[in-house]
């Protein structure tokens, strides 16, 4: 059994200041009939994506409400993870040719890890399809087993969802992160936005001298208003469309653009994108490609805080944290109507949806030429993100969930 | 009048409230399967995109008025028909039924009036959900109108709303927690009546209590 610590652990108090201290009390309040219970999370890895690091914040949550949280990961050899990752692709849509020692490497691994099951847990929340086969080491019908889906299974390879379906019918409930991502299922289907930490290094407050330092050690002027993407560099997220919407947008504004992201290093295809990107922008100095290691959070932070609107312009996206994460600092946002996004980005409200490459350059147009209702727009994002996309939030649906659950709901 | 409780009344306990948004088995596409959604969902998949989308969206004051107006407007481009369900008033429901009714036949009465739209495919599919409540008491029980004011501007935003906005579908009547107590425990009709009138979709939640504690505050005063 592999227990794992989290790392920086932040307190409750902490979030007081930004929340307010009722919304603080109130999680304590929610929380009161659930203290001493025992809530077991697992998932496949302790560092590394976003699961684990939403883990890492919220097991010390809800650690200080008194809960008593467990969170293990489950073990597995490079056979296991290649065939969870040729799955997780596949679960996204993508191409897989089915083997049927896929299956049986996913079910002998998961068999193994039976004794990482804490019987005596009240909850038990499997994280992805790696663990879900723990579900089988479940005695009975004791305790209230559910599957947190992180993944978008809107277009499931049929072979991999038909093998993990039967598995995930055997849990009390499942939680996905888009009512588009949910399947049909004979259990309750949850929904939890994914969230973003208001207190971690790429959302926290920043100085202005160190965002000015940012902005220096990348050549950007902050004298001109900066409009700026921050994705991999990857087709579905339209690098060069950005490029095309700026060039409209430059006829009538001094404007610079950044397009920052990571993924070109160690991924074929990213680097590709990048040299297509690169081709596009046809050495305009006003266009400033950044290629950012993989864990750049403050580098990222500071380049949000210094934009004067940011831009999604995804062709395709699962829930699109990007733009929760400039509606938190207060940042206009232009943004398509896709995946996760109009969840965010409400339009007229909390941003601005476009549809196309001209949409969007008329949009960061209006809003160049609006600074008034791009200021408000971005101070609506930031209480929309406040209300419904922050850790605490997710705190909240967790403890809501347990409530309703051991209530008999 | 007095601002300390009768007698035989009891005090007022805070709570909170904490919502889980469980994914409905339907979706629409258009405005037909729209209208057939809201036909069949649940009771509390009305209230989901009605009630419990003003305490999530509470901080918006313009346009905004539930998730069923919003889809219309943003995803099948309807604004005619946008505006109409938006214009529909939740504190002027004391049940879920009545709120569907009227949701139904505005939709209805617009897919006859244009045809040629109901069945035209919107940008984004609109997804049902449901809510399922969950409720606390903060620990937080007072007796007196300093008291009571005290405790609203402790409040978070979702036990603000559970007392002055869902309270109408528990009670069953045209009002709200707070009212309720200030007339039957503290013998305040006319401040009950006053409170009952501050208009949720004009003002944000905070706006809201921001104006409640202003009448209580000049209701002291007059002690």
């Amino acid at each position: 059994m592999t227990a794992t610590q989290v790392a920086n652990r932040i307190p409750l108090e902490e979030y007081a200041p930004l929340l307010g201290e009722p919304e603080v009390a109130e999680l304590r309040a929610l929380a009161r009939p659930l203290q001493g219970r025992r809530v077991q999370m697992v998932n496949s890895t302790a560092v590394g994506g976003g699961v684990a690091e939403i883990l890492n914040r919220l097991i010390p949550l809800a650690e200080e409400l008194d809960i008593d949280i467990h969170w293990d990961v489950m073990q597995g050899g490079a056979d296991f993870f290649e065939v969870t990752k040729s799955f997780h692709n596949a679960l996204h849509g993508g191409t897989y040719v089915s083997r049927a020692e896929d299956f049986a490497i996913f079910r002998e691994y998961n068999k193994r890890n039976f004794d990482l099951v804490r019987h005596d847990a009240e909850f038990t929340i499997i994280h992805d399809p790696q663990p879900a086969g723990l579900i089988e080491a479940r005695q009975g019908k004791s305790g209230h087993w559910i599957w947190r889906c992180h993944i978008d299974l809107s277009r499931p390879n049929s072979a991999v969802w038909n093998f993990l379906e039967p598995y995930v019918s055997q849990f009390d409930g499942a939680i996905f992160s888009s009512p588009e991502f949910s399947r049909q299922l004979p259990v309750p289907q949850y929904l939890f936005y994914p969230s973003i930490d208001p207190l971690s290094e790429k959302n926290k407050d920043l100085d202005q001298e160190f965002i000015g330092s940012v902005l220096k050690r990348f050549s950007i002027d902050a004298q001109r208003p900066i409009l700026t993407q921050i994705s991999r560099f990857d087709r579905l997220k339209d690098p060069v469309g950005v490029i095309r919407a700026y060039r409209i947008v430059k006829r009538y504004f001094d404007c610079q653009l950044v397009l920052a992201g990571g993924g070109a290093s160690d991924d074929p295809e990213g680097a590709i994108v990048l040299d297509e990107v690169r081709k596009e922008a046809d050495g305009d100095v006003d266009i400033h490609i950044l290629e950012l290691p993989a864990w750049a959070p403050l580098e990222v932070n500071a380049l949000q805080r210094a934009s004067t609107i940011v831009i999604q312009k995804s062709l395709r996206e699962g829930f699109g944290l990007t733009v929760a994460e400039a509606l938190w600092k207060r940042k206009p946002v232009v943004a398509s109507a896709v995946g996760g996004i109009p969840t965010q980005v409400i339009h007229k409200h909390t941003g601005l949806l476009a549809h196309s490459v001209e949409g969007t350059a008329y949009q960061i147009r209006f809003l160049l030429s609006h600074p008034d209702i791009a200021n408000k727009l971005g101070e609506q994002g930031h209480k929309h993100v406040k209300e419904n996309f922050l850790i605490t939030q997710n705190l909240r649906n967790y403890l809501a969930l347990m409530l309703s659950l051991s209530r008999g709901n | 009048m007095t601002s300390t409780l009768h007698a035989e009344q009891t005090p007022f306990s805070f709570f909170t409230v904490a919502y889980l948004t469980r994914i409905g088995n339907q979706c629409a596409r258009n405005l037909t399967e729209f209208l057939k959604g809201l036909e069949e969902c649940s009771d509390a998949s009305i209230f989901h995109h009605t009630f419990q989308t003003l305490e999530s969206h509470h901080f918006l004051t313009e346009g905004f008025s539930n998730d069923f107006a919003q889809w219309v407007l943003a995803s099948a481009n309807r604004d005619e028909l946008a505006e109409q369900l938006a214009a529909l008033d939740i504190r002027d429901y004391l049940s879920i039924a009545e709120l569907r009714s009227d949701l139904r036949r505005v939709v209805c009465s617009y897919c006859l009036k244009y045809p040629n739209y109901a069945n035209q495919e919107a940008l984004e599919p609109f997804y049902f959900c449901e809510s399922v409540e969950v409720t606390e008491p903060v620990g937080l029980t007072v007796n007196s109108l300093r008291e009571f004011r005290e405790g609203i501007e402790r409040l978070s935003h979702a036990s603000f709303y559970f007392h002055f906005i869902s309270s109408r579908l528990r009670l069953h009547l045209r009002t709200n927690d707070f009212s309720v107590w200030l007339e039957n425990s503290l013998g305040l009709d006319r401040l009950a009546n006053q409170v009952n009138r501050i208009d949720v979709y004009t003002n944000t939640l905070d706006g809201a209590r921001a104006g409640l504690v202003r009448l209580i505050a000049l209701e002291e005063k007059k002690a």
